[in-house]
């Protein structure tokens, strides 16, 4: 299994904040995850496709070409604003 | 130290506590706090909310502290950044850097507080008149 996660304004436009799903067969990288999740219905098409978004695994960041594997956790959120 | 929390702090009462605890090491003690503003890009903020994610937003303070000390010879050193609900003139975040001589401890906290706004997972959403507006990167501060 493999846990996703949402943050911020990514989590109000998708109406999701985690999910659990297991790992698509094919689907290696964040790359193909994003794009996976693309294939559903809107709002995930376009709200996945802002280039802003940062993306970690296991809590740390990554570029899109990380890869992914069993019992990973995913993030997705937009670009941080506190202090 | 880091610490992340929906309770408020008091920046006065964190200095005097590491003033007590220094034992003459650190000559001199930096802080920065940031407050909730009531006006925000020309509207009027009633309410922030603060959102983080649980675990990395601790890692990655905890990274910019070590960071901080592995650049500067600190003392001391403390994060702390409120989650939730917060009203304007609430804290939002403390930032203390403590070291023998003033430069280290004013670049040591600057750095923090400038690394934690770009790098540590935390998102602001204002309440406004007309509804509720996250907060773009570069229009708080």
């Amino acid at each position: 299994m493999v846990q996703l996660r949402f943050f911020a304004s990514l989590r109000e436009q998708l109406g999701s904040g985690e999910e659990q799903i297991e790992l698509p067969p094919g689907v290696t990288d964040i790359s193909g995850l994003t794009r996976w999740l693309q294939a559903r219905d809107e709002p995930w098409k376009s709200a996945l496709a802002d280039s802003r978004l940062h993306i970690a695994i296991n809590q740390e960041i990554v570029k899109p070409d990380a890869s992914v594997t069993d019992g990973d956790e995913v993030a997705w959120f937009p670009p941080v604003t506190g202090g | 130290m880091i610490r992340v929390q929906a309770g408020d702090f008091s920046a006065g009462a964190e200095l005097e506590q590491l003033r007590r605890n220094n034992n003459g090491r650190a000559g001199a003690v930096v802080s920065f706090t940031g407050l909730v503003r009531d006006i925000n890009a020309g509207d009027t903020v009633s309410e922030m909310t603060l959102e983080h994610y649980p675990g990395m937003t601790e890692k990655a303070l905890e990274k910019i502290e070590q960071e901080a000390n592995s650049r500067w010879a600190l003392t001391d050193s403390l994060i702390i950044h409120r989650v939730g609900a917060l009203q304007p003139n609430d804290n939002i975040v403390l930032v203390i850097a403590a070291s023998k001589h003033r430069r280290q401890a004013f670049q040591a906290c600057e750095f923090m507080i400038d690394t934690l706004k770009t790098e540590a997972p935390f998102w602001k959403k204002e309440t406004l008149p007309e509804g509720t507006r996250w907060v773009e990167p570069g229009q708080c501060g």
